[in-house]
């Protein structure tokens, strides 16, 4: 290969031609596609090992989880990919402007995503629904310790007074007590005292830290009658087993690294958009559009199972 | 397939295998939503894993080319699978074999259970 003006810019020495360096280079692409479903695929395995040994974890933990939500996500992903592959596609056939309108699609639908995403998170860290140790008790109506700006969010989602989060411990009429927590989420010290009055018999005390944070489900009118596995996605968690931050630890380890995942892969796609205004991709060299496009479908792919695994259990 | 000047022209995957994949995906993610709505006990997880079985099947034969591809793709798609499947099977074979009533109190359902 002496002269330079007998083959395409592209094409680099060590391959015979553009095809079989563009098979070399999606081969590449697939191992290393081998190799993203295994590591997941470690996360997975933990999933079914907790879930096989511990359900109960699961059944309590995942109401936590917004399932139109992760529904939404489910579909924004799926538009992403289709607008991926059709841009891969209009590469193909030359289509610049098409190929930059779908790369920008699919970059806002990753956007979406992460915004999504975004809100989920902040909703459990605010409630404390974190993992290991930084789990935080949940009563039965789901509300656990007092982070810093949920409270009207939280009052918003259930319609109820909410303990304020300025030391005033508040006991409304469904009885929520509050409870003493020398944690908060954000690691101030928040002044929670248990309230017991006549009217409201469920009492959450937690005298000490040594002491089990996780208080029972109150029972009586304004809680649930009698602990019970929730058949139904309206009946609340129930009881908390024991060890629930099990389930978010793997909620965060499985979702975080694919949100990663998808934020890898939008600052991709924007380089792949700078290189398509630059007239960089076309029928004879589209392959990093390909590439980036099969990495997006793994991303996608990944989703296809978190969601039923983490937010259609039942 | 790039071919060099032009001796090859790459497979376009055809609109109307998008768009129906698209379309396919949609319907499987309203399906997975729905059939959570019914109680099969134990067989629940099953149907969903299935159809995200198929889901996954249809990104990766259609969005991902892998219908027109080298097989040899394919293989290592698939491949991949498999080895996580062993991986998978292996680790919960172990885990069924633990006795956890060996050390009381670590087993809450085998407390419930009082077995």
């Amino acid at each position: 290969m002496s002269a330079h003006a007998d083959h395409p810019a592209h094409l680099q020495h060590h391959f015979e031609n553009s095809e079989q360096q563009f098979e070399s280079s999606k081969l590449g692409m697939w191992l290393f596609l081998g190799t993203e479903l295994l590591m997941f695929g470690g996360l997975f395995c933990a999933y079914a090992i907790y879930r096989a040994n511990h359900p109960e974890i699961f059944m309590y933990a995942h109401h936590f989880l917004d399932t139109q939500l992760g529904a939404i996500n489910t579909v924004v992903l799926i538009c992403s990919s289709l607008t991926m592959a059709w841009g891969v596609r209009a590469a193909q056939l030359g289509q610049r402007g098409l190929l930059i309108v779908m790369l920008l699609l699919t970059l806002l639908c990753a956007g979406g995503f992460m915004g999504i995403k975004y809100v989920e998170y902040s909703h459990k860290i605010s409630h404390g629904l974190l993992w290991g140790n930084n789990f935080e008790a949940q009563d039965a109506h789901g509300h656990g310790g007092h982070g810093a700006k949920h409270g009207d969010e939280h009052a918003a989602d259930h319609g109820e007074g909410h303990a304020a989060d300025d030391g005033h411990a508040a006991a409304d009429d469904h009885g929520h007590a509050a409870h003493d927590d020398s944690h908060g989420a954000d690691g101030h010290v928040t002044d929670m005292v248990a309230v017991e009055d006549a009217s409201a018999p469920n009492v959450v005390v937690v005298a000490d830290a040594d002491a089990p944070v996780i208080p029972n489900a109150p029972s009586g009118p304004s809680g649930l009658a009698a602990p019970k596995p929730a058949k139904d996605a309206h009946a609340g968690p129930g009881e908390a087993p024991p060890n629930p931050h099990i389930f978010f630890g793997i909620y965060f380890a499985m979702t975080g690294l694919h949100g990663i995942h998808v934020l890898g892969g939008m600052v991709v796609i924007t380089w792949l958009i700078i290189g398509a205004f630059r007239g960089a991709y076309g029928p004879e060299y589209f392959t990093p559009v390909d590439l980036v496009g099969l990495y997006w479908h793994i991303v996608d792919l990944i989703w296809i199972f978190l969601f039923p695994l983490l937010y259609l259990i039942h | 397939m790039a071919g060099a000047h032009g001796e090859h022209t790459a497979h376009a995957v055809p609109m109307k295998y998008l768009l129906g994949t698209w379309a396919a995906l949609i319907v499987l993610t309203w399906a997975t939503v729905a059939v959570t709505k019914v109680d099969l006990g134990a067989l629940n997880i099953y149907v969903a894993l299935g159809v995200a079985v198929v889901k996954a099947t249809l990104v990766a034969l259609y969005f991902m080319h892998l219908r027109w591809d080298k097989p040899f793709n394919s293989i290592v798609f698939i491949g991949a699978l498999l080895f996580l499947g062993l991986f998978i099977a292996f680790a919960m074979v172990d885990t069924l074999e633990y006795k956890p009533d060996l050390i009381p109190g670590h087993a809450p359902d085998l407390e419930a259970n009082a077995s």
